[in-house]
């Protein structure tokens, strides 16, 4: 580890924060105010959907469902005909079905799990009136959620928690197109394609043929970081250097991955009168992630067992990084790559710029045990802070049958109905997550997919299955793209977007409906130290303990080999 | 439940023409009025004839020139189609190529700088890169590429050192990212430097 590499994570931090407190105070007075500018559009597009009649949490439930349903079935047909149909410069044939349903599946729920190569399997059209279009909804979707579940978090005696179109527009328009807008011009200026045209073809230098593919790539990578969408337009997402060209470029993207998720968390303390909270779970979060970077940066700088008894220079510095270079790219080197792998699946993005198969046994752990933590810390746009509700409700009912008092929360009390949604929504993720990567280890079927022998073989199985059930779509790549893994990844990419989804406007609508009570001496304090304490030691215990078992049978076990 | 699926599909068409369509159409035309050359993949001409991109490497076997990573692309270096090794950490396979790839190197090296060793070769000289088409190499990499590039070729080997710093890419403001040398820039510089 260097003091540059180190230098870079701690100015990474700092600069992340001072983008995500006056970008969450703005998305605050988005989704409160009553009028914002342009709001003649608004209005037409609010008349369109037929109006901005308040929900009720289930209302408004039922729309996300719909609404997300009307997309999947568009997705997974655009996928299907893409063969007959414009904008396919390259001449791509139709998906096939699995991966179709898959990748529906995938885009719809914000997950982009890749169990297809972008560049030699999407259309243009499929890539931009597909895919990149579900980069904005899907995220759109997880914030106008966290918006309704905030709102109801500050209301009392109310039935409804908002208008989902209305939060859906304004998330939409007034927070991820400009910042996208912004964020593609400047990739485009450093290196990153934008264009029509099909691919170029080079003859090189010692006279070879090479494809070199291109295609409108920018604006859809910009919408992928900031939406927390991660799926590449190329194989090798964000480590292909049309992505992802340069330092600069790295850092903007790293910063991308978490602004909005880190925003999210002052948006929560301003929209509920509670800054002082939002800055515990901001700390809280941060300490999470300051252990992550801190375990995978040293593992893989000290190199994979493979490198370091072959003989080869691993030692840093007399220029080049050095360390576990295997699937990994020169110009970001080891820090930026550990960095990335941390950010990425804090976030739920899992935009790659290096090969997480490739990792040793601690550093590929470190992105592992994150996504199952339930991608809580800063976590998915909107997806993430509602999770973390259901692990903060855990926490003041542990505070509160520790001193004997009915728990409290903001100014609400906290009862039977929701802790059971909060448990639902904590603990039915990582739950199905196992149950799936059992069945793919015991059947046929789901052996067939794994590429790497040994523990690391089942690792990328358990991967697999944690991230799509926690919309992460990071992956062990080797992890082959069948019928059986497609199908099933489709199925816990579908129930681990909806089941949270749905648990978290359960609370939102019931601590609507629920008076205020004055705070007492009694009443735990959600506001200091303890309770951060407390909160990242509750979800070292639910989602952290449930895990551990896995964990000795893949990377512990690895990590052991030599 | 029918009003949310009516209301649904206008949204879908709606947002899809401004999404899919009008976004990227807007950000494409800026592109390729402001930014032509980089938004078109940064391809390198000579003659008016393409002969790679900046941000893709290209296979180099003569001696004469300099060599990229390996690659784990079919065929290798294919920008068409990208793609990590995935061999785990502690997979034999790896071993094996790792081994082949030093061997490799320290034959093809090993006469222009006398008394190598395994423990020379830097660590990404053996590893095949994230993309496959990693542009760059690292400046240990061209050090230790130096002597034979400047032994074939008959050029002293400070113009080939300089040549070298003159292609490496820092990183960005002296602080984000690591320092790569261009691996076909400097085979251009190297190729222009001796008139070919």
């Amino acid at each position: 580890m260097s003091g540059q590499g180190i230098g870079q994570i701690l100015v990474y931090a700092v600069v992340l924060t001072a983008l995500a407190y006056p970008l969450g105070l703005w998305m605050a007075h988005v989704y409160t105010a009553r009028r914002l500018p342009l709001g003649l559009l608004e209005r037409g597009f609010l008349r369109l959907v037929g109006g901005d009649r308040e929900q009720s949490w289930k209302g408004y439930g039922t729309t996300v469902l719909v609404f997300s349903a009307v997309f999947f079935g568009l997705l997974y047909l655009i996928q299907r005909v893409q063969g007959h149909l414009f904008l396919n410069p390259d001449h791509l044939g139709g998906v096939p079905a699995h991966i179709s349903l898959n990748t529906a599946a995938s885009f719809v729920t914000n997950t982009n799990w890749q169990f297809y190569g972008g560049e030699y399997t999407m259309s243009y059209l499929t890539q931009m009136a597909g895919l990149a279009v579900q980069n904005f909804v899907s995220a759109a979707v997880g914030m106008a959620v966290l918006a309704a579940v905030v709102r109801g978090i500050s209301r009392r005696s109310r039935s409804e928690i908002g208008n989902f179109w209305v939060d859906l527009y304004r998330s939409c328009v007034y927070i991820l197109l400009p910042l996208a807008a912004i964020l593609a011009v400047i990739l485009i200026s450093q290196g990153v394609v934008q264009t029509f045209h099909g691919h170029a073809t080079a003859t090189t230098l010692e006279g070879a043929q090479q494809t070199i593919a291109r295609g409108p790539a920018a604006s859809q990578i910009a919408i992928k970081q900031l939406g927390t969408n991660g799926g590449g337009f190329y194989n090798s997402n964000s480590a292909v250097p049309f992505e992802n060209p340069n330092g600069l470029t790295n850092f903007l993207e790293l910063i991308a991955i978490l602004l909005i998720p880190a925003g999210q968390v002052f948006m929560f303390g301003k929209m509920v009168l509670a800054r002082r909270h939002a800055w515990m779970v901001y700390i809280a979060m941060f300490a999470i992630f300051a252990i992550g970077v801190g375990a995978a940066l040293p593992s893989e700088q000290h190199g994979s067992q493979v490198l370091r008894s072959s003989g080869v220079n691993i030692a840093q510095g007399q220029g080049q990084s050095g360390g576990n270079m295997a699937d990994k790219e020169v110009r970001f080197g080891i820090a930026n790559t550990a960095l990335w792998a941390t950010a990425t699946t804090d976030a739920s993005n899992g935009s790659v710029n290096g090969g997480h198969d490739a990792f040793t046994a601690a550093g590929g752990a470190v992105p592992l045990v994150n996504i199952f933590l339930g991608e809580v810390v800063f976590g998915g746009v909107g997806s993430g802070l509602y999770g973390m509700f259901f692990y903060i409700l855990i926490a003041v009912f542990v505070a509160g049958l520790m001193v004997g008092r009915t728990p409290e929360w903001l100014g609400k009390k906290i009862e039977a109905r929701e802790i059971k949604y909060a448990a639902l929504g904590a603990l039915f993720v990582p739950t199905m997550a196992l149950a799936l990567t059992a069945l793919s280890v015991v059947t046929k079927g789901g052996l067939a997919s794994i590429y790497n022998p040994g523990a690391h073989g089942f690792t990328e199985a358990l991967y697999a299955y944690t991230s799509q059930s926690n919309n992460n779509g990071s992956a062990f790549a080797g992890y082959g793209a069948l019928n059986f893994s497609a199908d099933f990844g489709a199925i816990a990419m579908f129930f681990g977007r909806f089941v949270p989804l749905l648990a978290a406007l359960a609370i939102g609508g019931s601590l609507a409906a629920k008076k205020t009570v004055p705070s007492s001496a009694g009443t735990f304090r959600t506001d200091g130290g303890t309770f951060v304490v407390l909160l990242v030691g509750v979800i070292a215990l639910t989602a952290g303990l449930m895990i551990f078992p896995a964990l000795t049978l893949g990377p512990i076990v690895e990590g052991l080999t030599h | 439940m029918l009003r949310a699926l009516k209301a649904s599909v206008f949204a879908v068409v709606l947002l899809t023409a401004v999404f899919g369509f009008a976004y990227p159409a807007v950000m494409t035309g800026f592109a390729q009025v402001a930014f032509r050359h980089q938004a078109d993949g940064s391809l390198i001409k000579i003659d008016g004839k393409i002969v790679g991109s900046k941000l893709a490497a290209q296979a180099f076997t003569k001696p004469q020139y300099f060599h990229p990573r390996p690659s784990a692309t079919a065929p290798a270096y294919n920008a068409g189609a990208t793609t990590f090794a995935n061999l785990g950490p502690t997979n034999p396979d790896l071993a094996k190529d790792v081994e082949a790839s030093a061997r490799a190197i320290l034959r093809l090296e090993g006469p222009y700088n006398p008394g190598l060793t395994i423990g020379d070769v830097p660590v990404d000289a053996v590893t095949t890169s994230a993309s496959g088409i990693d542009p760059d190499i690292s400046p240990a990499n061209a050090a230790l590429q130096s002597r034979r590039v400047s032994s074939v070729r008959h050029l002293p080997l400070a113009t080939v050192q300089t040549l070298i710093e003159q292609n490496t890419d820092s990183r960005f403001i002296g602080f984000f990212g690591e320092p790569g040398v261009n691996v076909l820039k400097l085979n251009i510089a190297l190729d222009r430097e001796q008139g070919r």
